[in-house]
């Protein structure tokens, strides 16, 4: 998920074509306190206008505890970007009051099957605390993010190269996720000119169990893409797996082995995670089988 | 008369005589009688233990004789530092020759002085693979006598061969020489690099003066220009601003955007069916083209793939690729950074190469004709894969030529990167101001909104969305552009036709019209 | 409704545009300078959007002096509508 300034519309408009599976058009951290009103409008009608491909749109709103998170919603809501992101969420109070923002604006404007989900972020200490009963909060919530920049503040710590202070946080955050079917993902990396240093990051984080990783650079989305996109070779083993897994159900054979190895649910799982990340088509699968 | 491409084109223009038609890529070539040679080999005996040395610019010209109306010869691998030209054109106006055909194989940002020369008539014709800036602007208002020829760098070398170009007096400037003129780019405190356009106009110019600020005992060796036709030798102070002539090492782009237009081009060749063992390659200097290379470079690397060769336009950035094995050798014209001239010197595998053997169209071994994959740059392009790389968006002339003609009828897979729009202008039109490279000659057009492949290239379209490359229809993909951008008011161009664009079998592929009131 | 204070949106960085507006004396219409780095191509068409947005805001008299960098459409939109409100100190903003 590459993050864009709301301010900046030589980044905005070619913010789809990068390849990036998502785009955050940043109505918060990235925009000066002076500007805040420019960049709620500028985002405003580049959402109307700009095309943005297959990638999908969030737009990080402010905290609702500052003066413009309520104007940001009221200008972006009625637009339904794919997600819309609260930062600094600190309890599920907070998730509470938002939601209900949501729910009366997109009343106001008659949006009765309100496409949009939400993205929390956790970047304090008392968030990560909180982050289990937030992650069920509402239903409309579907991933969550963790903000090193700000939880290290926070926590009164540097953020140093190896993450060891966020650690915790990380796995904490993650283990919330799971718990409650959301997608996580991580924070940025600042160094847009050590490729390494993010490659290794990377690797690590989709080891601990994220699903995708913040971007502040379209340098850096090859490097994740990287990372995260299965070898040809795990596609190819997953391929085999599924497509015998059809075979089999087809059969009324619900475990098997291939090459020796037991074949079970969590195996053909496995499978289907590796075969989405490399955009395969279930169905393509099935239906091969079935010919 | 109509072009192939639908150009109306002046059958007479005086100062040139007739003029024919571009006709197709190879047509005219392969159908036509070759033209006949009209260019001799001067005799330029001298006596036994004679100095070529003369004290300065001003003397060697002197002694040959200069002329109203000659025709005056540069070479451009001096790029923006070139002190050479500039100071051979102010001695002869001191000397009060006039109505000069110019003719140098590029002409660039350091040639603006030439503005006054043209506007008072000393200068009255201009041939060139380039011409950019003020000048540019002055030939686009309508101040230049006759028309500007633009030709090909390989088309300069048959216009030598024919005789449309009659070289009267070269002066050619080198970073080392000998008193007998055995000059090189390759070595001295200027070192360029590849001396290659230089050769055509050693060979057959009536005079060939070699100024050279790096005067060496004889004999000057490895060098690529020979005594046997050079006249005159002149030691000068300086050839020009060393730090424009050769800096450094080229960077590869840090934009984003052209990044990601490389990125994509790179994928584009990994499945054309011309990525393998073998491939041969050449990239542009700037921006997403020679970024292509980086991802090209990392491709090569990940599938184990060695390249044959690569031709240039080389970067230090070739060199690497070369040091690292991914290409047996390089063949090279012209050379772009310091690391390349130490390059040309010291690996054998590096090659320097003369423009004859680069991509004159009338020879049977040009290098463009063996090449597989070439990614060019442009400033427009059309619907019809046409490619503008000569006029601005207000149709003023701005830019070059160069080799973009002549490698795209070579190579098997001619990409052209570029973005679909620049600062809201866009750059894929329904025609482009100018076309100097035909739609006939270009397969693949890689923008960061989508690939368009020429519909004669079915299979190959075929095979990049098989491997999930984001193929588009040209139409189609202008009309996204159009809807973002708003579609731009033209400039109304005048009716004096001020350039024209020879294609590189010498035949006119479009012409330009003067343009009112450049600020 | 006439803006009150002088005010501006948007930067000088490529396509963007900075759009400075200053209050006039009601009834003496809308004066709108434009420079762009895409003069030719788009002046009409920039200026067009910008009473597009003066209209929707229901701006009659203004000094409008916009310095475009090939800003799009919806960026013009977007910079004028925010110095508008800014002037007008329906919004807070910078000047």
């Amino acid at each position: 998920m590459l993050y864009i300034p709301g301010n900046n519309p030589a980044m905005i408009q070619q913010s789809g074509v990068y390849g990036c599976d998502a785009v955050l058009l940043d109505l918060e951290d990235a925009v000066a306190l002076n500007q805040k009103d420019a960049a709620r409008i500028l985002v405003r009608n580049m959402l109307q206008t700009v095309e943005f491909y297959d990638t999908e749109v969030c737009v990080r709103v402010n905290n609702m505890h500052t003066p413009f998170g309520l104007a940001d919603l009221e200008e972006i809501v009625p637009l339904q970007p794919d997600n819309i992101r609260f930062p600094k969420t600190e309890t599920v109070q907070d998730v509470k009051d938002f939601m209900k923002e949501v729910r009366r604006i997109e009343k106001k404007h008659g949006i009765k099957n309100p496409t949009m989900t939400i993205h929390v972020m956790i970047e304090t200490a008392k968030g990560v605390a909180n982050v289990y009963d937030i992650a069920n909060a509402d239903s409309r919530i579907d991933a969550i993010t963790i903000g090193g920049q700000d939880l290290t503040a926070d926590m009164g710590i540097v953020k140093t190269p190896d993450g060891v202070g966020i650690d915790y946080a990380r796995k904490r955050i993650v283990m919330a996720g799971k718990a409650y079917g959301l997608d996580v993902l991580d924070t940025v990396f600042a160094d847009v000119n050590d490729e390494e240093g993010l490659r290794e990051e990377t690797e690590y984080i989709k080891k601990i169990g994220f699903a995708g990783k913040a971007l502040i650079n379209p340098r850096q989305v090859d490097v994740v893409h990287e990372v995260f996109n299965p070898t040809e070779n795990e596609v190819r083993k997953a391929y085999r797996v599924y497509s015998e897994f059809i075979r089999n159900k087809n059969a009324g054979i619900g475990v098997f082995a291939i090459d020796g190895k037991m074949v079970d649910a969590p195996v053909v799982q496995r499978a289907i995670t590796v075969l989405e990340y490399a955009n395969i088509d279930l169905k393509e699968i099935e239906k091969s089988v079935a010919s | 008369m109509k072009n192939a491409l639908g150009v109306e084109i002046p059958e007479y223009i005086e100062g040139f005589g007739e003029l024919k038609p571009f006709r197709g890529v190879w047509k005219s070539i392969i159908e036509d009688e070759a033209p006949a040679t009209n260019i001799s080999r001067t005799l330029k005996a001298k006596k036994p233990h004679t100095s070529k040395l003369c004290d300065n610019l001003e003397a060697a010209i002197k002694k040959c004789n200069p002329f109203d109306g000659m025709t005056v010869t540069f070479h451009h691998h001096l790029r923006g530092g070139d002190g050479v030209l500039m100071q051979t054109i102010k001695i002869l106006d001191e000397m009060g020759i006039k109505d000069i055909t110019l003719a140098s194989s590029s002409l660039t940002s350091a040639h603006d002085g030439l503005v006054p020369y043209v506007e008072k008539g000393m200068i009255t014709k201009i041939f060139s693979s380039g011409i950019r800036g003020r000048l540019g602007e002055i030939i686009s208002m309508g101040k230049l006598k006759y028309p500007a020829i633009i030709h090909s760098h390989g088309g300069r070398v048959r216009d030598f061969l024919t005789g449309r170009i009659k070289p009267d007096l070269s002066v050619l400037a080198a970073s080392a020489a000998d008193e007998e003129g055995n000059a090189t780019g390759s070595h001295g405190p200027s070192a360029f690099g590849s001396m290659g356009y230089a050769d055509i106009d050693a060979r057959y110019s009536k005079n060939v003066i070699i100024v050279t600020d790096n005067l060496v005992d004889y004999p000057c060796v490895p060098s690529t220009v020979r005594q046997h036709f050079i006249d005159y030798v002149v030691k000068v102070d300086s050839i020009g601003d060393a730090s424009k002539i050769a800096s450094g090492t080229t960077r590869i782009t840090t934009s984003p955007m052209d990044l990601r237009i490389a990125r994509i081009a790179a994928n584009v060749i990994e499945h054309s069916g011309l990525f393998k063992d073998g491939m041969s390659f050449q990239v542009g200097a700037g921006g997403a083209s020679l970024a292509v290379a980086k991802f090209l470079r990392e491709d090569m690397k990940r599938k184990d793939i060695k390249g044959s060769f690569m031709i240039g336009g080389v970067t230090s950035y070739g060199v690497d690729m070369l040091n690292e094995g991914l290409f047996q050798a390089i063949f090279d014209v012209q050379s772009f950074d310091a690391a390349v001239s130490s390059s040309v010197l010291n690996n054998p595998n590096h090659i320097e190469i003369t423009c004859d053997q680069y991509a004159n169209p009338n020879n049977c071994g040009s290098m463009t004709n063996k090449l597989d994959v070439v990614v060019l740059g442009a400033l427009e392009v059309d619907v019809d894969f046409n490619v503008n790389v000569i006029t601005g968006s207000s149709g003023e002339i701005r830019g070059a030529s160069g080799g973009h003609s002549d490698t795209a009828s070579g190579a098997n897979l001619t990409v052209v990167v570029c973005p679909s729009f620049r600062g809201r202008l866009p750059i894929v039109k329904d025609r482009v101001h100018t076309v100097v490279t035909p739609g006939e000659s270009v397969d693949v057009i890689v923008t960061e909104r989508g690939v368009c492949v020429n519909p004669s290239k079915p299979n190959l379209a075929a095979a990049l969305i098989k491997a999930g490359v984001k193929v588009v229809d040209i139409k189609d993909l202008k009309e996204k552009v159009d809807a973002m951008t708003g579609i731009p008011a033209e400039k109304e161009l005048g009716d004096k036709i001020v350039a024209l664009v020879e294609y590189r079998d010498g035949t006119i592929i479009d012409v330009i019209y003067n343009v009112e009131n450049l600020s | 409704m006439t803006p009150k204070f002088k005010a501006q949106a948007g930067t000088f960085e490529s396509s963007d545009i900075m759009v400075l507006i200053e209050p006039v004396t009601e009834e003496t219409g809308r004066q709108i300078d434009i420079s762009s780095t895409v003069m030719l191509q788009f002046e009409n068409d920039i200026k067009t959007t910008i009473n597009q947005v003066l209209d929707e805001l229901d701006i009659q008299d203004v000094h409008l002096i916009a310095k475009d960098k090939g800003a799009l459409t919806p960026t013009i939109k977007a910079r004028v509508e925010a110095a508008v409100k800014r002037s007008l100190g329906i919004q807070e903003g910078t000047m």
